[in-house]
């Protein structure tokens, strides 16, 4: 619990041309001033009065993240009764993230969900009945802080955070007992020793830190699957629906020509949508390659779509596909209702009991019927969701970072040749920091550990 | 039949380091005070180690003598060595430690005791505490005689219910055979008091005489020896010290000690207590540190006038015939003969989770305790708590505010705040990691971090107020001055640059920004700093040390400004966890156990998380909005 300055997307949910971004404490003006460029370059940003809205850029190190609208509130006359900037750009996830990324660079905490609203109720600002409904947002977090810790992190990136804690803690815990007891514990000439592996340890941050830059767009959104035979409409699905949402597009390096991927944002809910190589027999071996990939991603997918062309005949390849998809949260689209239909909604359910629409990509018929009904799986719970997921990642992120910070600071401590008991301060930062990740709080780790690795004491 | 009635304002019971802190500072306050202790000799007693001070230890005993306790005072009176240890790192592990001449140490003690207005010392066991309505009335004596009071404090040391053990031996005695007190655990069980059962231990005492010191290192005092008080005069601590010995154990003791731990109380299952970690018996580290070859060993003097030497780093419990096989296996210790055996001592003491952060119980109003009664270990620990429980004492009897350290001011805030907020589960001991803000609490800096308090409180006299306000000026000037003026690059400047292997200047800088160069200091840039006052020395090594690790000091000072924000947000006494909505079981457990008083306290228990912090403070700010509408409605 620190009373710091926070960041969060307000609009991470919903279906705006805009995003926007908020920043509520003390630092909120000061962070506004690193990252901003007014149009004019004149007016200096951190002077401007409170209540006015200016026109500039976002910046990232002189490069231009977006053109922007920021509004600032100062206190106590703000929702939070605390400093308050707001930005908005031009939307579209990538941007938004990338702004909100170099608030929290510039000293920004990302806020925990509901803490503007707790801000504004401990601050006085809102009353008693909204506080109720703060608590329940809090409780919310309560259970999603427990499942998000476990579900997400089961994996490689908690075991390595462990480790890597373990390494810091085991460093800390000798330099304090040789403190602690220095006519029994040796500790001279130790940085030398010590900053080979906090070089180490700066590297596999910064592995972990590049590896959820990549990974992040890909893993984020509800994994959505286009999937149909060659020219049932899968790529003409996939434009109507990028180009109606004109949702930021992304190429993902690594994919192959088979498989394309794509992140679009439909009513507030984030798909990225794996469009496939059409499904079919073949002896061709590049095409083999494509059809093992779509069905590879078939296994992985949140959600697929199924294009079924209805102006030809199931063949054998559309019963290859409705047996693959049989366990999983499917949409069928009986696509070309502008054409000659020889298969109809009814036909069709006898085959597969799955949702079915008929669309037409050409005429942009159906579509409106396919988004509501992605939005209502997701907001009934069909299908996971993505949205809390991807801020926990950015949470963790920048706790990895200030984590990486902290291991810099304690190499240019040893470099400067400052005493041991200064490493030791930045180097518990550190492992504070990547607690935060994995959900551990500091407790007695310190001194269990002084007390169990290292013989002290008359 | 008639018995002594008598009333006092303070009952103190026991007189160790934390009776004689708390009964100085309740005299000093004005306040009548009885000290009671079994044995009149055993004032300020050191039963184990000969020595005051030492890592974190050190700073303590500084804090103390900032706040106006005595402990630092006597220590200047009554040492035979002193070293600063960790010299060599960075300001804030510096610390101070002196070996005691004991039996010296206690007679100055009871002097200054014995010359105190207000204090009336009678040897006698307190056996039980008068207590009405959970309101503290007085103590009674072994003899019946009733001593009524508005507050006890509590310093029975390692004394309740005492057992000292060696092999199959038992003594019930307290610490050197000295008289137990058998009766005021059973007084403080029926007033609902949680007790714990610790152990800790102490080496033997060998005759010097039959000591080979050839075969060890000797070891020396510092060459300018730093005293512990800020008012004792430099040039009186410049004594003739004597000198400390190192020997190892070997791989032989070890076989001796492995041979014959099941002949050892503690591992035959006879101690009940838990003993701390950090001062681990010989046979303890012989099998927790298999790998471990040697252990070190060190001998030092028990005093200038007895014969008496310490083995530190060989407490034991094992049988009498195993010592001396163990003892005389370490070189130089071959033909030893013992004077006191080492033995393993078990006691009562509370579970400090029961007291405020005033060392008041929670629920008996007007007792208060200090020291290993406490759970902690050490004449440091002790004393610290004794001073800060005789002043909350007085402060209460006076209607006055309490003085209550925080995390960020000082080492006894740490420890008094480790003891009432987590789980304590063996004798507590200090340890400068324990003390997240380190680097502001200095042991140079005690007296500008304290000794204001210790002035509002009444226990600092007013000349040496203004003397350290003029310190304060004096550094504040000396900074900004250094900070201001600029230097050029010009020839003399990059000499002695160069001389200092330092990189030489482009442009002009500030003298503060070179004395931060890691290469140089204060006084290395001396003869190109010619506005430079003459400074007292106390002054130049507060300037230096500010400016030089400037950017790691404000690094804490904004992490104390967020501390602080939570410390300062207080829980209302009669808040009720069970109807907060959305706390967790586990926390509401938690909470109602150790009644935290602020915000901040909370965040520090185990098992309360964050989460469970932002329900709190939302319940609390519910319970203000509900009592501001229902005093409009009144």
């Amino acid at each position: 619990m620190k009373i710091d300055t926070i960041a969060a997307i307000a609009t991470a949910v919903a279906n705006s041309g805009i995003g926007k971004i908020r920043i509520s404490g003390e630092d909120a003006i000061t962070i506004l001033g690193k990252i901003y460029q007014p149009k004019n370059n004149k007016k200096n940003i951190v002077e401007a009065k409170s209540h006015t809205i200016h026109y500039g850029f976002i910046v990232d190190q002189d490069i231009v993240i977006d053109e922007v609208l920021v509004l600032i509130m100062k206190a106590p006359n703000s929702y939070t009764k605390e400093d308050i900037v707001e930005i908005d750009c031009h939307g579209g996830i990538l941007v938004v993230k990338k702004i909100l990324e170099v608030i929290i660079k510039n000293g920004a905490r990302l806020a925990e969900p509901g803490e503007f609203t707790k801000r504004a109720f401990l601050n006085g600002r809102i009353d008693l009945s909204q506080a109720e409904a703060v608590i329940d947002l809090i409780n919310a977090k309560n259970d999603y802080a427990r499942q998000s810790s476990v579900n997400q992190l089961k994996g490689a990136v908690s075991q390595k955070i462990e480790k890597i804690r373990k390494e810091i803690i085991h460093e800390v815990a000798f330099i304090e007992s040789a403190l602690d007891d220095p006519e029994h514990i040796q500790i001279d000439g130790y940085g030398e020793n010590l900053l080979i592996k906090i070089e180490n340890l700066i590297s596999e941050l910064e592995l972990l830190l590049k590896s959820s830059k990549s990974g992040k767009i890909i893993k984020e959104g509800i994994k959505t699957v286009i999937i149909g035979k060659p020219n049932a409409g899968k790529s003409s699905l996939l434009n109507v629906l990028l180009g109606e949402e004109r949702a930021i597009v992304t190429d993902i390096a690594g994919t192959t020509r088979d498989s394309l991927e794509e992140s679009i944002n439909l009513n507030g809910v984030n798909l990225n949508l794996v469009d496939t190589a059409g499904i079919r027999d073949t002896d061709d071996l590049v095409e083999q390659i494509g059809v093992n990939k779509a069905k590879n991603h078939l296994l992985n997918s949140d959600l697929i779509i199924y294009v079924v062309d209805a102006t030809t005949n199931l063949d054998q390849n559309d019963y290859k596909i409705i047996d693959m998809i049989q366990d999983k949260k499917v949409i069928i689209l009986l696509n070309k209702s502008d054409l000659n239909m020889l298969i109809t909604e009814d036909k069709l359910k006898k085959v597969v009991d799955k949702t079915i629409i008929t669309i037409s990509t050409k005429e942009n018929e159906g579509i409106d019927l396919l988004e509501s009904e992605i939005k209502d799986m997701f907001y009934k719970g069909n299908i996971s969701f993505n949205d809390q997921i991807y801020i926990t990642n950015v949470r963790h992120e920048a706790a990895i970072k200030d984590a990486y910070n902290s291991l810099l600071l304690v190499k240019n401590s040893i470099l400067d040749l400052m005493p041991e008991d200064f490493y030791s301060i930045d180097l518990m930062n550190a492992y504070e920091s990547l607690g935060n990740v994995i959900g551990e709080s500091l407790g007695e780790d310190l001194v269990n550990e002084i007390f169990s690795e290292f013989c002290m004491g008359k | 039949m008639s018995t002594i009635m008598e009333n006092y304002d303070i009952c103190i019971v026991g007189a160790g380091h934390a009776g004689c802190e708390a009964a100085l500072a309740s005299a000093r306050l004005g306040l009548e005070t009885i000290l009671f202790t079994v044995n009149i000799e055993s004032i300020a007693l050191m039963p184990c180690n000969p020595n005051i001070g030492g890592t974190s230890k050190g700073h303590l005993v500084r804090e103390i003598d900032a706040l106006g306790g005595e402990m630092g005072k006597n220590i200047d009176k009554t040492f035979i060595q002193s070293k600063m240890l960790n010299k060599s790192k960075g300001p804030a592990v510096h610390s101070l430690r002196a070996q005691a001449d004991k039996a010296e140490y206690t007679y100055k003690m009871r002097e200054v005791l014995e010359n105190t207005d207000h204090l009336t010392i009678r040897q006698a066991e307190v056996t039980e505490l008068i207590c009405e309505n959970n309101i503290i009335k007085g103590v009674k004596t072994f003899s019946g005689a009733q001593y009524n009071c508005q507050a006890v404090i509590l310093c029975t040391g390692t004394y309740l219910k005492a057992r000292c053990l060696y092999g199959d031996v038992v003594n019930h005695t307290g610490p050197n055979g000295l008289q137990a007190a058998n009766y005021l655990s059973e007084s403080l069980k029926s007033l609902g008091v949680e007790i714990f059962r610790f152990k800790t231990g102490t080496p033997a005492r060998i005759d010097r005489r039959s000591i080979d010191f050839s075969k060890m290192q000797e070891q020396f005092g510092d060459d300018r020896v730093v005293p512990f008080s800020f008012e004792t005069d430099i040039n009186s601590v410049q004594i003739k010290q004597e000198s400390c010995w190192l020997t190892y154990t070997n791989e032989k003791t070890h076989e001796v000690i492995k041979k014959n731990l099941d002949r050892s109380p503690l591992y035959s299952g006879m101690i009940e207590g838990t003993g701390p970690r950090y001062c681990p018996s010989i046979e303890d580290k012989v099998v927790k540190f298999s790998d471990k070859d040697r252990h070190q060993v060190f001998i030092e003097p028990e005093g200038k006038y007895t014969n008496e030497m310490y083995v530190g780093g060989m407490s034991s419990s094992l049988p009498e015939d195993v010592q001396y096989a163990m003892y005389r296996s370490v070189p130089g210790l071959e033909n030893a003969n013992i004077v006191r055996n080492a033995y393993a001592i078990e006691y009562d003491c509370i579970n400090p989770r029961q007291l405020n952060p005033t060392l008041e119980f929670k629920n008996i109003s007007g007792l208060f305790s200090a020291g290993q009664f406490n759970g902690s270990s050490g004449y440091e620990e002790a004393a610290a708590q004794g001073l800060v429980a005789g002043i909350n004492a007085a402060m209460k009897i006076l209607d006055r505010e309490y003085l209550i350290l925080d995390r960020s001011e000082s080492y006894i805030g740490v420890l008094i705040d480790d003891l009432v907020t987590k789980e304590n589960r063996e004798p507590y001991r200090m340890m400068t990691s324990r003390a997240e803000y380190r680097l502001l609490l200095r042991q140079d800096n005690a007296d500008l971090r304290l000794t204001k308090l210790g002035y509002k409180v009444g226990l600092i006299s007013k000349e040496r107020y203004k003397r350290l306000c003029l310190k304060e000026e004096m550094i504040k000037a000396e900074i900004s001055r250094l900070e201001k003026e600029s230097i050029g690059a010009n020839k003399e400047v990059q000499e002695l640059l160069e001389k200092n292997s330092s990189t030489t200047l482009k442009t002009g800088t500030s003298l503060a920004e070179l004395i931060r160069r890691p290469e140089l200091n204060y006084e290395t840039i001396k003869s190109i700093d010619k506005n430079r006052k003459e400074l007292p020395l106390d002054v130049i090594e507060q300037v230096n040390i500010n400016i030089k690790y400037d950017g790691y000091i404000k690094r804490q000072m904004k992490q104390v400004d967020q501390f602080k924000k939570l410390e300062k947000k207080l829980i209302p006494e009669n808040i009720c966890y069970d109807e907060i909505r959305g706390l967790r079981i586990e926390a509401q457990q938690k909470l109602n156990l150790f009644k935290p008083v602020s915000i901040g306290q909370a965040s520090r228990i185990s098992g309360v998380s964050p989460a469970d912090i932002s329900v709190l403070l939302v319940y609390m700010e519910q319970l203000k909005v509900n009592r501001r509408s229902l005093n409009g409605a009144l």
